[in-house]
């Protein structure tokens, strides 16, 4: 084959111009070849004949006049079975293998391949002879730990293929020809268990997407109860440095109700990928009985490392999780922050020296942010079963200010809105998810006017927080003043959660739905608090008793215990037993 | 086989341009004026123009002043020999002592691969409550010292670096101030640190530009060490001066800026220093102390806004204290299950408490009426600003434990602190119960 070469005629940053002879297309793959090195690029501007290209690596070195090769190929990933537990860059170089090869640091223009070429598969066929197939249709399958690991015609055949041959039940490598199919020219095509696909290109062999309508548990309350996720969902989570985006996310991570998760820690510290790098392994999931690692994938493309490889990683995360979604499964994209990635194109962007937009970010920025979470989507496949992929992404605003383009352009696209906020996060009321300012169009397990109940009432005790503080403690009612202690409450030991206790850091829906109705309960009781000092009191004791009840495991004995004796307390203060 | 030039195309701020060929990009130049040597570093390339940053500035640069290229990237010199020293922002002895050029390695080398890094676990006890107890400091941290100029940030750093059992001690100094350089000089000498510490000091005297490498060339020496096995700590002051040397470049090569002036890139290239701070697995550790000066006491400010997004937390310096609001060690969670079973508890309690004080106080400064308990968060309030904020205690972790729980039964009963029961069960000073 005869590929186009081309030779470097400028370089600022990251970027590079190379004349090209011949040939190429928009994001098309090519090496800048210096020394010993072959530095991947990504071409995304052609202009006559200079291809603007952005280098995936340190272009310390690079000489005006260097070659440059280019491939044919658009920036893509290898999809097949090996993915789940792997920890990625953000262009999919295996990072253990790397740390293998090459120790502590990150050597310029290694590439490996992504998945394991030795190790073998066992296979089962349930394509036949003669089957009609095409892009996307399904061959067989292996078993990838806990999952059945469909192998697809690669999603881009179009048209019908017959199958010509398929090989037996056995054991094989990922680079193994399975199948022969044919087209209607007499083409014959040989298919192996993986196949290479574009980021940048959305993978859509299904038959419809459909609305996001189940829950997609997290296992934090407000969350779940207050600002739902949906199976096909999208949500952000915006919010100052410190205020516990991270936190949230690995949360999540860790007790999501989901087949997969894909964790993009994109642009962000290292060492906060690491926890999860080295907790997973040792963390046994209770849904499954296996390891955490084995449903997780890290993309992890943080902040030292070349910023353009940092722009590619969401899409590789994305193309991950829709070829999951192929296989009828539940994903869950987490992408820690979408900031860095919009920050990426913005740096692309004035080294092309285009118009800038709002903040310098390029005009596109919006529609960029809306294409990734148009990625997300409860899907109904082919074959009839159901697959979602729920993206939630964070947004780290510039200053903590919401009004700023990244994070704009989010919300106009999300169905979540997790605002965390800087004076909860300074007071220590984690997660710091804003109760009255953050929203989600999504449903709740929990039912509706229970928690529309609860939301009055955080609603009103703001309000009356509000008038206290101008008119003091003194200029409140009594009835006011105890609904602000019931918004408290409600606050303090519901909305609140210690993500670092090994109970109260998740809820499960049972448990959550009965300490809801609970507090519910306790939200539309009438008290017979006379007076303020006693009122006080008497929720004081009732959120340390709740809290303690919080850190109770639901199976363990002492749940019933601690339950009763906050019954009897509520009792002994509620109007209704004031008479008898 | 040097390339000299000797026809200047155009100087713009502390930027120059010459015609030349077979220049990699990021290769060092020198560049000889009437003012004498100084080193430039190619920033751009275009077909046959080079542009390149000028350390020294470019005032007084002549047209055809020559210009010869050195065939290599920045590099600093790495060997025991550099203890005790003090070296300029070019890496250029500022002591009377020897040149050193043996054993030159490159500054600014690649990132540490994110699967060899490990969780940090090891705390750095710096006998001060507000980080000890509040927000211990971890080995390979990275933090800054959020502060409006005037505030004692340069002498805290001097303090936390003498207590911190570290190894060696990397001072960097940008833009630092004559008399600020003289004291770290004279306290760790008296601390007898002298000779376990390495300086690159650029002065608020000397040329912009020679401050931008100055993070560089601390975090490559102090990396080399580290993997010799060596517990750096790398004190870098002030980095908003390292900002704004970035900007001024970037004004200069007419980027367009993002925000206040400063580039797009601000954050990458702050992450790009910050993220060198590590734990090397069977090796030796950086750790990267901070001063981050807030102009206008702005957090949102560019500077300290994309620094806190890059750091493992901040400490915030106000009035002379270390503020329990804002202040953060994200890694504390590291290491403060390991030290005593009422640690975090204290660390919540105290400061949910401390948050109430405040709303309290500004009630009772508009003059409301206080209640029983607004006087309980009055009281304690006090205590808490006087027996644990001030920076002039300086006690070792437990015993700032205990005094806690003292404070807490001196204000209130148990329930009000809304500490567990069994803690309160195990530390709860009996003769106030
Ligand atoms: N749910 C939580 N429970 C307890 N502490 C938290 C929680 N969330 C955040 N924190 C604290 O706040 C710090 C910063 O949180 P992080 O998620 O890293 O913030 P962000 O990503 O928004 O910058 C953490 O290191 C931790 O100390
Ligand atoms: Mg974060």
């Amino acid at each position: 084959m005869n590929k186009t070469k081309g030779s470097i005629v400028g370089i600022n940053g990251n970027m590079i111009s190379v004349a090209f002879d011949g040939n190429i297309i928009q994001n098309e793959v090519g090496y800048a070849i210096t020394g010993e090195d072959r530095l991947k690029s990504e071409v995304i501007k052609i202009q006559g004949n200079i291809a603007f290209m952005q280098v995936f690596e340190i272009t310390k070195g690079l000489k005006i006049g260097d070659k440059v090769e280019f491939t044919g190929e658009m920036l893509s990933v290898q999809l097949g079975p090996g993915i789940l537990g792997m920890v990625y860059d953000g262009l999919q170089n295996p990072l253990n293998e790397l740390a293998e090869l090459h120790g502590f640091f990150l050597k310029r223009g290694v590439i490996l391949d992504a998945l394991d070429f030795n190790k073998k598969w066992e296979f089962t066929p349930t394509a036949k002879k003669g089957d009609i197939v095409t892009g996307g249709s399904i061959l067989g399958h292996v078993s990838e730990g806990i999952f059945e690991h469909k192998i697809f015609v690669p999603f881009d055949y179009q048209g019908n293929f017959t199958v010509k041959s398929i090989v037996e039940k056995d054991s094989y490598k990922v680079d193994h020809v399975i199948a022969t199919i044919e087209n209607d020219k007499g083409d014959q095509l040989e298919l192996m268990m993986y196949f290479d696909w574009p980021v940048k290109i959305p993978i859509t062999n299904y038959r419809e997407k459909m609305v996001p309508k189940e829950p997609l548990v997290t296992q934090t309350r407000i969350i779940d109860t207050f600002f739902p996720v949906a199976r096909g969902g999208t949500y952000c989570i915006p919010g100052p440095f410190g205020a516990g985006k991270t936190v949230l996310q690995q949360v999540t991570s860790r007790f999501a109700e989901a087949d997969i998760v894909i964790i993009a820690a994109c642009g962000e510290r290292a060492g906060e990928v690491v926890e999860t790098l080295r907790e997973f392994p040792e963390i046994t999931d209770p849904r499954t009985g296996k390891s955490l690692m084995e449903r997780t994938i890290i993309i992890c493309n943080t902040s030292s490392m070349p910023v353009a490889a940092r722009e590619a990683s969401v899409y590789t995360a994305a193309t991950l999780g829709e070829y999951y979604r192929q296989m009828g499964l539940n994903v869950l994209l987490l992408a820690d922050s979408t900031s860095r990635w919009a920050q990426a194109m913005r740096e692309l962007s004035g080294r092309l020296e285009e118009i800038p937009g709002e903040e310098a970010f390029p005009a596109y920025l919006e529609s960029r942010i809306a294409q990734f979470y148009e990625r997300a989507g409860l899907v109904e496949l082919n074959d009839g079963n159901m697959g979602s992929l729920t993206i939630g992404g964070t947004v780290s605003p510039a200053g903590g200010n919401f009004e700023e383009p990244v994070t704009q352009s989010t919300l106009k696209v999300v169905g979540a809105f997790h605002g965390l906020s800087r004076d909860r996060s300074n007071a220590r009321r984690y997660p710091a998810i804003h109760p009255l300012e953050s929203w989600s169009k999504y449903k709740s397990f929990n039912q509706p006017k229970l928690i529309d109940d609860a939301r009055k009432i955080l609603f009103k005790g703001n309000e009356v927080h509000q008038m206290m503080l101008v008119v003091g403690e003194e200029g409140t009612s009594i009835e006011d003043y105890i609904i602000y202690l019931k918004s408290e409450f409600l606050d303090s030991v519901y909305l609140q959660q210690n993500s670092f206790d090994s109970v109260d850091g998740a809820t499960s829906p049972e448990r959550q739905k009965y300490a809801f109705k609970y507090v519910h309960d306790v939200l539309m009781t009438e008290f017979s608090l006379k007076e303020k000092n006693e009122a006080r009191n008497f929720f004081n004791k009732m959120r340390q008793l709740f809290i303690d009840w919080n850190y109770i495991d639901m199976k363990d004995e002492e749940f019933n215990k601690q339950e009763a004796i906050i019954t009897k307390l509520i009792e002994e203060n509620s109007s209704d037993a004031e008479g008898i | 086989m040097q390339k000299v030039y000797n026809k200047i195309l155009s100087v713009t701020g502390n930027v120059i341009t010459v015609r030349a060929s077979d220049v990699a990009y990021e290769e060092l130049a020198e560049v000889t004026t009437q003012r004498g040597k100084s080193l430039a570093q190619v920033i751009k390339l275009e077909n046959d123009i080079v542009s390149l940053q000028v350390f020294a500035g470019s005032q007084g640069i002549a047209t055809n002043d020559e210009i010869r290229f050195l065939g290599n990237p920045m590099r600093v010199t790495f060997s025991d020999n550099m203890l005790g020293r003090i070296f300029n922002g070019s890496g250029v002895p500022r002591d009377r002592g020897p040149a050193l050029t043996e054993n030159m390695i490159e500054i600014a080398g690649p990132s540490v691969n994110p699967a060899k890094r490990i969780i940090p676990r090891n705390m750095i006890r710096t006998n001060i409550p507000m980080i000890d107890l509040f927000n211990s400091l971890v080995v390979s941290q990275k933090l800054p010292i959020f502060s409006v100029s005037g505030e004692p940030y340069n002498e805290l750093l001097a303090r936390i670096a003498l207590q911190a059992e570290v190894d060696m001690i990397v001072l960097g100094g940008i833009g630092l101030k004559y008399d600020q350089y003289m004291y770290f000089k004279n306290t760790l000498e008296e601390g007898g640190a002298l000779s376990r510490s390495i300086f690159f000091v650029h002065t608020a005297s000397d040329p912009i530009v020679e401050g931008l490498m100055v993070p560089d060339l601390c975090l490559a020496v102090a990396e080399r060490f580290a993997l010799k096995g060596k517990n750096i700590l790398v004190l870098l002051t002030d980095m908003t001066n390292f900002a704004d040397a970035l900007k001024e470049i970037a004004i200069t090569m007419e980027q367009v800026p993002s925000n206040r002036g400063y580039p797009g890139d601000l954050y990458s290239q702050l992450a790009a220093r910050y993220e060198k701070a590590v734990d090397f697995d069977t090796a030796g550790s950086v750790t990267i102390l901070a001063a981050t000066t807030m102009p206008g006491d702005d957090v949102t400010h560019p500077v300290p806004d994309n620094t806190g997004y890059i750091t493992e937390g901040q400490f915030y310096l106000r009035n002379g204290r270390i503020e329990p609001f804002g202040s953060l060690s994200r890694l504390k969670q590291q290491v403060n299950d390991k030290t005593r079973d009422d640690h975090r508890a204290i660390m919540d309690g105290m400061i949910q408490l401390y948050a109430q004080y405040n709303e309290t106080e500004e009630k009772r400064a508009m003059g409301f009426r206080m209640s029983e308990w607004d006087k309980k968060l009055l009281k304690y309030g006090k205590l808490f600003e006087s027996n644990m904020m001030d920076l002039s205690v300086n006690i070792a972790l437990e015993d700032a434990l205990d005094l806690g729980w003292k404070i807490l039964a001196e204000c209130f009963t148990p329930e009000e602190t809304r500490m567990k029961t069994d803690l309160v069960k195990k530390f709860w000073p009996k003769e106030a119960a």
